[in-house]
């Protein structure tokens, strides 16, 4: 099965990928492949780089690349903005979800939705027409529609802010997606809602990036690898099992390891 | 650290009301004296206690000083080098729209302002005023069936002496300070409106403010009157020719709402503000007041300030009538060296008087924007409440917020609720909005027009989109 995957182009390519913000070095040398239909999750302690490799996918403008490339269908796309990037199809699901006093979260929304829709030459959407587009997907987070109507992400619970990533991915429907840690501060309920939102908006054309602490994202969504980072470098990588072991030894077991590449 | 040039770019638009209509004018000579004033008083062919009302005010004007307690500085103002009047020259009398000059019509047109009958607006009525004369005023007939008078001050000198007598300078007296002296001596023209008891003004009203030469000053007066249970909701707008040398602008707004009545006051003001150097851009220093004189009456401020380079502003009201209402909702956005000082004064003296402010201050670049309010509440006032909310908003490391509350309580019997906060366009809510597809420029516009959503939402609804335009185009290239 896999290298049947693998005769298609890869979706993302990250390689030997170095980065530092304020010149402390952050990323030391990160090579990734994710191809269409992959589902990759990303482990390791806090601090080790997960979000910070992230955030330079999605062209957080804090980090700069020293060295190494991010190929996005080929294309290098290390000097984009972060508007390109997503419009052409990286989606990153954030850890924090930020507040904007005032802007309407349906407003938002839609602008966001459009902007993605303009790069795909597809109509872009009136406010009834996008209505009916964001009553469809609200069903797959289970989020009511007053949440609409309230400022972007302003005083809603962490699972609130968490299911409302999930429904820009579904609006903006990814290429890829990078979700860092989106599990963390759900209960039981809601993080079912989201890995079943995660599983019905990807598809055997799109690549799915998982970072997290927790074995219970992945009882809910099998991941074809499982990688660990350590100090700003993958230092293991193997299939879901790995996450298993991890689970049980947790990650004092994968100080010996010594980098794999 | 967000990009401080991108900032920057944002906001340097450039400012497309700049050009100036070549137009022949007539100007009296500069300078400041009796004479002028009598010989202003003459041209508009005044009567006489308008006059004796001018020649107090300038003998008040000439005790006093100007002042300087706002946190603004200017280099200091020759009041003897300003031209006092000065109006492009027309037929004598005009009695329909045809015969005014073309190049002036052209003008408003280029404005968004049409004039003529097929262009013109069709629920707002427009009084245009070009320099120191107004030139036109749509929809009086459709009007005057109602009984609603909508004119320029100088007719209603005319045509309302009675109702000018009464009423003219009872809100701001020519005492009150040294700009509002200065411009009950010499003010040009402005829009006078009445609306008799019991109507509703079936349209918005509105004046379009122009100033067009770059050494006289602009003093336009403006006195609105709702009697009982009547009400009007009033725009205006503003801009001026690109000059590298500052035009004085002082004008005064009076308001009198009698019991029962309602006044709605709307202001987007975008005088040319100066270049990036601060050379340039109108010195604006402008009183107005409302005052609730009747039981229940209401008067409420809504003011979008994005132009001049110094806005000295403090649109208030006079809470008399019991039950009376004053709101006040503005958003001040200052960039470059453009500097604002501006705010409210709401004055409690009736009883169960009402209140509510909500401030919204935003600077960028190397400006200077501060909130300047007094509540005060009487010892009549009793069971008055009053709340307020400033709220500023810097853009850049390089411009300053300040805010300036001043509370006075005579009567314990009362609640006084203060709120102030600060905030910074993070990089974080930049790269948030940018992720999710949006543009830099607009994901700034989106949080700016965030930020001052509780004012635009009391804007009359033409005014609204224009204004969150207009704050887009003012802060396009100034963010990073």
């Amino acid at each position: 099965m896999q290298s049947k995957m693998k005769e298609s182009d890869p979706i993302l390519e990250v390689e030997n990928l170095s980065a530092s913000t304020d010149n402390l070095p952050i990323l030391k040398g990160v090579s990734l492949t994710v191809y269409p239909g992959e589902i990759h999750a990303i482990m390791g302690r806090n601090g080790c780089g997960k979000s910070t490799l992230s955030k330079i996918i999605a062209g957080h403008p804090s980090y700069n690349i020293t060295n190494g490339d991010i190929k996005f269908l080929g294309e290098n796309i290390n000097s984009l903005e972060p508007e390109e990037r997503s419009q052409s199809g990286i989606f990153l699901g954030f850890q924090y979800p930020i507040e904007i006093p005032g802007v309407s979260n349906l407003e938002f929304l839609r602008v966001s939705t459009n902007a993605r829709r303009k790069f795909l030459n597809k109509e872009e959407l009136d406010t009834f027409d996008f209505e009916e587009l964001v009553k469809e997907k609200l069903e797959i987070v289970k989020m009511d529609h007053a949440f609409l109507s309230r400022s972007v992400n302003q005083g809603f619970s962490g699972g609130e802010k968490k299911r409302n990533e999930i429904l820009q991915m579904a609006l903006l429907e990814p290429k890829i997606a990078i979700l860092d840690e989106t599990d963390s501060g759900l209960d039981i309920d809601a993080l079912r809602i989201v890995a079943s939102g995660i599983k019905k908006i990807s598809n055997a054309q799109t690549g799915i990036i998982l970072i997290t602490h927790y074995q219970r994202l992945l009882d809910e969504i099998e991941p074809n690898y499982v990688h660990v980072m350590s100090d700003g470098q993958i230092i293991k990588t193997g299939e879901s099992d790995l996450a298993l072991e991890l689970e049980k030894r947790g990650y004092e077991w994968t100080d010996n390891f010594i980098k794999e590449t | 650290m967000v990009n401080e040039n991108l900032v920057k770019d944002v906001v340097k638009e450039p400012y497309k009301y700049g050009f100036v209509t070549d137009i022949e004018t007539e100007k009296i000579e500069k300078g400041l004296n009796e004479d002028i004033i009598k010989l202003i008083s003459q041209k508009k062919e005044e009567p006489r206690f308008l006059l004796d009302f001018r020649l107090k005010a300038f003998k008040k004007w000439q005790k006093m000083k100007e002042p300087d307690w706002a946190a603004i500085g200017y280099k200091k103002i020759d009041y003897q080098d300003i031209i006092y009047y000065s109006a492009p020259k027309q037929k004598e009398k005009i009695s329909s729209l045809d015969e005014v000059d073309p190049k002036l019509l052209e003008t408003f047109d280029k404005l968004g302002i049409p004039l003529t009958e097929q262009k013109k607006l069709t629920n707002v009525a427009v009084d245009a005023v070009f320099d120191s004369v107004s030139i036109a005023t749509t929809f009086r007939e459709e009007l005057a069936e109602h009984g609603v008078i909508f004119c320029s001050i100088s007719e209603a000198v005319k045509n309302h002496a009675d109702l000018i007598e009464k009423y003219l300078g009872t809100v701001v007296p020519a005492s009150d300070n040294y700009f509002a002296a200065l411009n009950s001596a010499v003010f040009s023209d402005g829009s006078f409106v009445y609306i008799p008891k019991g109507v509703t003004c079936p349209m918005d009203l509105s004046s379009y403010f122009r100033i067009n030469s770059g050494d006289s000053g602009q003093f336009e007066r403006t006195l609105i009157i709702a009697e009982e249970s009547s009400s009007v909701s009033y725009l205006e707008g503003c801009t001026a020719p690109m000059f590298d040398t500052n035009t004085l602008h002082a004008a005064v707004v009076e308001l009198i709402a009698l019991d029962d009545a309602s006044i709605k006051y709307s202001t987007v003001q975008n005088w040319y503000a100066g270049d990036e150097k601060g050379i340039g851009g109108i010195f604006n220093f402008v009183t107005k007041r409302g005052k609730c004189l009747g039981k229940r009456s209401k008067i409420s401020w809504s003011q979008v300030e994005t132009g001049s380079a110094i806005t000295w502003k403090y649109p208030s009201c006079l809470l008399l009538g019991e039950e009376s209402v004053g709101e006040f909702y503005s958003v001040a956005l200052t960039n470059n060296l453009q500097q604002a000082d501006t705010g409210t004064k709401m004055i409690h003296i009736g009883p169960k008087t009402k209140s509510t402010i909500v401030s919204k201050g935003i600077s960028a670049g190397n400006s200077k924007n501060s909130y300047r309010g007094l509540v005060k509440i009487g010892t009549k006032a009793t069971g008055s409440r009053n709340y307020s909310q400033c709220d500023s908003m810097l853009i850049g490391d390089q411009a300053s917020a300040n805010t300036f509350p001043y509370i006075k309580s005579q009567q314990p019997n009362s609640e006084i609720e203060h709120e102030a906060s600060t905030c910074r366009i993070s990089e974080d809510q930049l790269f948030y909005l940018q992720s999710r597809g949006i543009e830099f420029e607009e994901a700034v516009s989106m949080m700016v027009s965030g930020f001052c959503r509780d004012v635009f939402n009391q804007l009359p609804m033409e005014f609204a989109a224009e204004a969150d335009k207009l704050l887009a185009l003012k802060l396009e290239g100034s963010v990073g």
